[in-house]
């Protein structure tokens, strides 16, 4: 049937990126525009005792400085608020997040004033005549030390560092089930702090109207309605329908660039405030301190197993550090993101898991690409490979004779979820044939027998992705459903432009948008246009994250399509007078014939055109041609992964070579396999970035000592061999298009697969286990001492 | 300071504080905003425009520095509205996502291709090691250098 889809189109937005015309906030010229930078806490916890401006106001070319207490005092009464957590838990402590800090600084980067100048060197000039006398106070980094009674307290809101506890499952049963286990293998481990580091630092301008008392606010989001309705309810002042945010081209986000931010706050404010346009572009230094951080858990887990190699049930405890201050979506990451993921692939019959979030003296954690997920992959691929090595099973064997059944879907676990469809069996088929699995394993023998180290790492992963059901969404602490919008505009000609509420930062809408909608009718792609990322232009969008627009926004289109297409038929059968029953639309042609007689044909165009001359319409029908959805998904998709990586770790400089990769997705049905295994190789890199190199460190005294690229190990090309994808292709039955996921599937496996490797190089040493990442450092320290009579 | 260069084929001159990067120079004053800004410690390579024929990072650069020097950002790479060969194989190979390094690692590309049509993996490993990408894994710019590598020598590898 269909011509585009399933095909590998070139993207259609490749051609301005190609040739530097991308639009991104940052290339953004406004007249008379100023300049606005940001004064920084160099500390991570402390009393701001004063502020004096004066010196820094009187440089020449500032234009206006101000300081947390100017904003929430406001001025015109125009006044902004607290930044809101979106994702509210039972018993969520949430204390307030001002735009600037007022009494307090609570970490490093936190920001204090802010001065708007007529370029961007005064204004960071400006930022060194500007005195802030800092009282300093003891500060906590760490997510589980900060439930010590002692704990400096980060907030006093409340009287501990503790936002919220969220518990999920029969504990009594697990406990029982683990002690009638004939193994229960236990581990304490860190999932690191991650720093997102999109390409593109984040931005923000805007631009006060005075003659319609409305602000336009550009900025770098993965979900521009979203931002609006943050601003128009809680933290600008201003009606929502006053306020227009465009998130243009936007260079990456990986979950970061989500969040409700200070800056969209703080610049809308100023600009109104000097009556001039303000632009403020974050240095890749400032994005280190101010972009909400990923990951930061530290788990305790319990798996029991049956000699024959059952699992029998599982226990995890997770203390996981929110930073300080609750980011828009933090407190859904470690609870609902993750602990649901807790049966993975497997069987598991009884699960038990909970989860603390702390305050720190940190910069806020929240999602990052996999968010929750990847979490939940790595422990549980962790203890599962624990678990074979205990049982002295081949890892691959362990997991085969634990996996859901390919039969068994839709299946529910005990963690909450229902599975919708997969075929674990089949992934695990084509995996062991792509890496060559069983060679893998006959080459590592043979290189351990000349005493090298080599090991090979096996992940199966399960994501839930699609966000999400608003019921069940908001039932879990969402403020607001979770579906998605898209508008299908037919123009007079038969061109089309589609208004999707989906935003593209990388993902390549415009093009797989354009082929869904190209299909539904018959069309050529050319004649599609795909708009995001604007608030006027867009009805309303819940935007891009949890590897949700194909699922969602894709299918608001399908939705909205046949609409349009129904109407098409209307009109078909009324101008070639035969019944609606009759008319028979081949999606091939783009034509409406009716059935039997393929003369009386009229094509898209044609119906188009027709619909707005309006002449010729059925009784009672509106002209014109545009429809618009809201969908609501049933249910999340779950793709699913298997993937094989294979390492050698040098035995002097404990350096990892990582030698060959495979992985074998599942992703439903694939609008464009290009595009496809572009998010999988992606995601895959970035996931061997937090096992091998990746790591936001802080001091004792909260200070990011890994805050810049120099000293935060992003993946290079030159450390990766040449990586093999492939797919079986298992259709979600809940949404029109068939499709699950692909965004994040790719990360979530990665990490597990990598570090499942290296210790797997590790375990003839007796290593049992190393927290990520796994630096030559690290891994040199581990094979001495191993050489020195044991693990680490 | 007066500064005077040839950007992509054009005379410029201006007056600029002797600070002035090279690249707000070209981003602020000339209106070519092609050239991304990712980092501000030399690591990224999104900023990265030729120099007198070298593929240079403009954020490491002054602007009086390159007084005098012939200047090639990514919008001088296109011809007469033809896409240039390294231009056309991101496109092909699917080299690029969100587009942001895309630019400097167009410019690095096409240095570490040029005159070398039989380009390896590891040659544009290494040779991109200065250039991060946190969108693609790398995988399809390989691919594409490679192509663009042939391409450039006129189909030849």
């Amino acid at each position: 049937m269909s011509r585009y889809m399933g095909t590998s189109v070139k993207r259609v937005e490749d051609p301005r990126f190609l040739q530097g015309q991308g639009k991104y906030v940052a290339n953004l010229v406004l007249p008379n525009m100023a300049h606005a930078a940001v004064k920084r806490s160099p500390l991570a916890h402390a009393t701001i005792n004063s502020i004096d401006t004066s010196r820094a106001e009187a440089l020449e070319g500032v234009i206006a400085v101000y300081t947390g207490k100017d904003l929430l005092e406001g001025t015109g009464g125009f006044k902004c608020g607290s930044l809101p957590c979106g994702w509210q838990v039972p018993d969520l402590n949430m204390p307030p997040h001002n735009p600037l800090a007022v009494d307090k600084v609570r970490h490093v980067g936190d920001g204090i004033v802010v001065v708007v100048a007529e370029s961007p060197y005064i204004a960071e000039d400006a930022l060194d005549l500007i005195d802030v006398d800092l009282e300093p106070l003891p500060a906590v980094v760490d997510g589980r030390e900060a439930m010590a009674d002692d704990a400096p307290l980060v907030h006093e809101s409340a009287d501990k560092n503790l936002s919220f506890h969220w518990p999920l499952g029969d504990e009594d049963a697990v406990n029982e089930a683990l002690s009638n286990s004939d193994h229960v293998v236990e581990l304490e481990f860190v999932n690191q702090r991650l720093i997102a580091n999109a390409m593109e630092p984040r931005a923000t301008a805007a631009e006060w109207d005075p003659a319609t008392q409305s602000v336009t606010v550009w900025t770098t989001s993965q979900n521009p309605h979203t931002i609006r309705l943050l601003l128009g309810a809680f933290t600008l002042g201003i009606p929502e329908h006053k306020i227009r945010v465009i998130s243009p081209d936007v260079g990456g986000g990986f979950g970061s660039k989500i969040f409700h931010y200070p800056e969209e706050v703080i610049i809308p404010f100023v600009a109104r405030a000097v009556g001039r346009p303000v632009k403020w572009v974050a240095s890749r230094s400032e994005a280190f301190v101010t972009d909400a951080q990923g990951r930061d858990h530290v788990t305790k887990a319990k798996l029991g197993v049956n000699d024959d190699g059952t699992m029998t049930a599982l226990h995890v405890t997770t203390w996981a550090n929110m930073g300080a201050y609750l980011s828009t979506f933090a407190p859904l990451i470690p609870t609902a993101l993750y602990i649901t993921l807790f049966a993975g692939v497997y069987k598991t019959p009884v699960i038990f898991g909970e989860a603390y979030g702390t305050f720190t003296n940190t910069v806020p954690v929240d999602a990052y690409r996999g968010a929750g997920r990847p979490e939940a992959s790595y422990m549980l691929e962790t203890m599962v490979d624990l678990a074979a090595r205990k049982l002295e099973m081949d890892p691959v064997e362990f997991r085969r004779k634990n996996l859901i059944q390919a039969d068994e879907f839709p299946y529910q676990t005990p963690v909450a979820l229902v599975y919708d469809s997969g075929n674990y069996q089949a992934l695990f088929d084509k995996i062991e044939g792509l890496s060559d699995y069983k060679s893998l394993r006959k080459e590592q023998e043979a290189a351990r027998a000349e005493g090298r180290l080599v090991g090979v790492g096996f992940a199966s992963c399960i994501e839930a992705s699609g966000p999400a059901p608003s019921a069940a969404a908001v039932g879990l602490g969402a403020a607001i459903g979770l579906f998605e919008s898209g508008a299908i505009r037919v123009h007079p000609t038969g061109k089309i432009t589609v208004m999707t509420g989906s935003h593209s930062h990388g993902q390549g809408h415009e093009t797989t948008f354009a082929q869904i909608v190209a299909d539904e009718f018959g069309i050529d792609i050319e004649d599609v246009d795909i708009v995001h990322g604007d608030t006027d232009r867009v009805q309303y969008g819940v935007g891009t994250y949890g590897s949700r627009s194909a699922a969602l926004g894709g299918s608001a289109l399908v939705k909205s399509a046949e609409k349009i297409r129904e109407k098409l038929k209307r009109i078909a059968a009324h101008q070639l007078e035969a019944s609606v029953e009759d008319m028979v639309y081949d999606q091939d042609e783009g034509t409406i014939s009716v059935a039997g007689s393929p003369d009386a044909v009229k094509t898209f165009a044609e119906l188009a055109f027709a619909s707005i001359v309006a002449d010729n319409l059925p009784e009672g029908m509106e002209p014109g041609l545009e429809e618009m959805t809201f969908y609501d998904p049933s249910n999340f998709t779950f793709p699913a992964s298997a993937h094989v990586a294979k390492i050698e770790i040098d035995r002097k400089t404990g350096e990892v070579d990582l030698q060959s990769y495979a992985a074998v997705d599942d992703v439903g049905n694939v609008i464009n396999p290009m595009i496809v295994e572009g998010q999988i190789l992606g995601g895959i890199v970035q996931g061997v970035g937090q096992a091998l190199w990746e790591h936001g460190i802080y001091d004792e005294d909260g200070q990011l000592l890994s805050g810049s690229m120099l000293s935060y190990a992003l993946p290079r090309a030159d450390r990766f061999p040449s990586i093999a994808v492939d797919r079986i292709e298992t259709p979600s039955p809940h949404n029109p298009l068939g499709v699950k996921g692909a965004g994040e599937m790719g990360t979530i496996a990665a990490t597990a697969a990598v570090s499942s490797a290296v210790l797997d190089a590790l375990a003839p040493l007796g290593v049992t286990h190393l927290n990520m990442p796994l630096t030559p450092e690290k891994l040199q320290r581990a094979i001495a001492a191993a050489g020195n009579g044991g693990g680490e | 300071m007066d500064v005077s260069m040839t950007v992509n084929g054009k005379g410029v001159s201006a007056d600029v504080e002797p600070r002035t990067l090279l690249v707000d120079f070209v981003r602020d004053n000339l209106g070519l905003t092609g050239t991304n800004v990712g980092c501000d410690t030399s690591q990224c390579g999104a900023c990265t425009v030729h120099m007198d024929g070298m593929a240079v990072k403009s954020c490491t650069v002054l602007a009086v520095q390159a007084d005098g020097s012939d200047i090639t950002t990514i919008e001088g790479m296109a011809t007469n509205g033809q896409l240039h060969p390294m231009q056309q194989a991101f496109w092909d190979a699917h080299g690029l996502q969100c587009g942001f390094c895309t630019p400097g690692m167009i410019m690095a590309s096409v240095k570490i291709a040029d005159g070398n049509p039989g380009i390896t993996d590891d040659d544009v490993r290494h040779g991109l090691e200065g250039n991060f990408c946190r969108c693609t894994g790398y995988e399809n710019i390989v691919k594409a250098v490679k192509l663009g590598a042939a391409a450039m020598s006129g189909g030849q590898s």
